[in-house]
C-alpha cells in the first residue's frame, strides 16, 4: 500500500517537473494584461539607480557586471530579445523566472524592486 | 613552532579571503521555523545558525543551536544539512544529531500560491532542543529531563511537509503542513506553521546603507502540533507565537531575531531564538573551476 502511495506520488512530481521542464520559451508565454503594463518608474532616472543596485545583489553573479552573461547558460541581457520586450514582460519574467533552466523567480522581491530592474536593464541597452 | 603558527595563519587568511570573496545578498525571510517558496539560487551555498533559548518548567536552562548548509542543487531543488547540538546549564554539552533535507519546487510556473514539498530524513537525539518544528503531541515536559536521559531517546524519523506560499506585492505568507514518523513504531504526527514577512521598505533606495528600511524584515510565525494518527487533536499541544525581526548586511551576512511566546500549558513559556545566515554565491561554479572543468 505504502510503496504504491509513493509510486504514484513520485510519478505525479515526475510528470510535473517533465511538463515545466520541457515548456517552450517562456516569452511566447506572457499574458495579455502583464505584456500591457509600463513601468510605474519609467523616466525616473533615481529608479535607474537603485535598480543598479538590486542588479549588483541578485543578477550579477549570473549575468556578469555588464550584464553581458557568462557565455554559457546565463544569457546576456543586453539583446535584442530585450530591447524588442515589453516592460510588462520583462516584469513578468523576472516574477516568473524559468526554473527548468537555472533561472530563478524573483516574486520574492518586492514588486517595485522588480520595477527598479526593469528600469536599469533598459539603461544598459 | 613559529613556522606552524604562521601556516596556520595563511591558512586562516586564505579562508577569510575566499569566505569575502565568495559572499553575496540574498533577500530571505526571518522564518525561522516556518517555509517560504524561496529556495537557495541554484549553485550558491548558504551557512546559518539558528540558536534557541529556552527553559522548561522543571528543567534547567539550555541553549540549542543548529548549524545549516544550505545549497542551490537546481533553481527547483535545495538540499540542506543540519547538525544539531545543545548545551544544559548544571548538565553538559551534547551533539544532539543530524538531519537531511530536500525542498522541491514541483510547478516551474509562479502562481498565487506556489507549493513546494519538503522531505526530510531525521536522525536525532532526545536532548534535541531546537524546536525548529513542533509536531503531534511535543511539550516542554519532553525537553525537562537531564541529557544524560534525553540522550537514550533515538529518533528516526521521516518527515514530509507541504508548504505553500505566496508573494503579493512585498508579502510574503506561507502555510506549512507537517506529518512527521519515528520510523520505529510509532504513529504519524501532525504539527503546522504559518508566517508572514515584508520588507520594511518595498523599493530599493539607491544607496550604499546598511542600516535603512529596505534591509529590515519584519513578519510573525505561529507553529504547534496537531496530535497524531490515533489522537488527532489540540488537547495537549503546544502552540507558539513569534514575531520576526530580520536585517540583511553588506557582504551576505544576516541576522534575524525572535522572541516565541508559548500559548499553551504544554508550551515552553518563551523560546528566544537569533539566526546567522552567510550566503556564498556561485560556489559550485568556482569548486568546478578549481578541478580545471570551467562554470
Ligand atoms: C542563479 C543564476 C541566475 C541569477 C541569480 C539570475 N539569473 Fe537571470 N537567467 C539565468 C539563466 C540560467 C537564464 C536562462 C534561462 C533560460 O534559458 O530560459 C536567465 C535568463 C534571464 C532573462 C531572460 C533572458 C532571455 O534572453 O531570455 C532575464 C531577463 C534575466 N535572466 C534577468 C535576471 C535578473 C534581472 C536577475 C536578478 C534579479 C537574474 N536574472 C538573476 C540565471 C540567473
Amino acid at each position: 500500500m505504502m510503496r504504491r502511495t509513493l509510486g504514484i506520488l513520485c510519478l505525479v512530481l515526475s510528470a510535473a517537473l517533465a511538463v515545466g521542464a520541457t515548456a517552450s520559451s517562456r516569452w511566447e508565454h506572457v499574458p495579455a494584461k502583464d505584456h500591457a503594463r509600463a513601468n510605474p518608474l519609467a523616466n525616473k532616472p533615481e529608479a535607474t539607480a537603485a535598480g543598479a543596485m538590486v542588479y549588483r545583489d541578485h543578477c550579477l553573479q549570473c549575468h556578469k557586471a555588464e550584464a553581458q552573461g557568462d557565455g554559457k547558460r546565463r544569457p546576456s541581457l543586453r539583446s535584442e530579445r530585450i530591447r524588442n520586450a515589453s516592460d510588462g514582460d520583462i516584469e513578468w519574467f523576472l516574477r516568473q523566472g524559468d526554473l527548468g533552466h537555472g533561472m530563478p523567480s524573483w516574486s520574492s522581491l518586492p514588486e517595485a524592486q522588480r520595477w527598479q530592474v526593469v528600469a536599469y536593464l533598459r539603461s544598459v541597452q | 613552532m613559529l613556522m606552524a603558527v604562521r601556516r596556520a595563519s595563511l591558512f586562516w587568511a586564505i579562508c577569510l579571503f575566499c569566505i569575502l570573496a565568495l559572499a553575496g545578498r540574498a533577500q530571505e525571510k526571518p522564518y525561522f521555523v516556518t517555509y517560504s517558496q524561496d529556495l537557495e539560487e541554484p549553485g550558491n551555498l548558504e551557512l546559518e545558525t539558528k540558536s534557541a533559548l529556552l527553559r522548561p518548567d522543571g528543567g534547567n536552562r539550555g541553549g540549542a543551536m543548529a548549524m545549516e548548509l544550505e545549497y542551490g542543487t537546481r533553481a527547483w531543488w535545495t538540499t540542506e544539512l543540519y547538525l544539531d547540538g545543545q548545551t544544559t546549564a548544571q548538565d553538559s554539552t551534547v551533539f544532539t544529531g543530524w538531519r537531511l533535507e530536500n525542498r522541491i519546487r514541483p510547478l516551474m510556473r509562479e502562481m498565487a500560491v506556489n507549493p513546494v514539498i519538503y522531505v526530510e530524513y531525521e536522525n536525532t537525539s532526545g536532548a534535541d532542543k531546537t524546536v525548529l518544528e513542533v509536531v503531534g503531541h511535543d511539550g516542554q515536559a519532553d525537553l525537562a529531563g537531564p541529557n544524560s536521559e534525553l540522550r537514550m531517546q533515538h529518533q528516526h524519523e521521516a518527515e514530509l511537509k507541504l508548504i505553500l506560499s505566496s508573494n503579493l506585492k512585498s508579502w510574503n505568507v506561507s502555510e506549512n503542513f507537517i506529518a512527521e514518523k519515528n520510523l520505529g513504531h510509532e504513529p504519524w504526527e501532525f504539527g503546522y506553521a504559518v508566517g508572514a514577512a515584508r520588507p520594511l521598505r518595498s523599493a530599493a533606495s539607491g544607496r550604499n546603507c546598511t542600516f535603512c528600511a529596505e534591509k529590515l524584515m519584519a513578519g510573525v510565525e505561529a507553529y504547534g502540533g496537531l496530535g497524531d494518527t490515533s489522537s488527532l487533536t489540540l488537547r495537549d499541544t503546544s502552540h507558539y507565537i513569534a514575531p520576526l525581526v530580520g536585517w540583511q548586511l553588506p557582504k551576505g551576512v544576516r541576522l534575524s531575531f525572535s522572541p516565541g511566546f508559548g500559548l499553551t500549558a504544554s508550551s515552553l513559556t518563551r523560546i528566544y531564538r537569533v539566526g546567522f545566515a552567510l550566503e556564498f554565491e556561485q560556489v559550485g561554479g568556482w569548486l568546478h573551476h578549481l578541478q580545471g572543468g570551467g562554470a
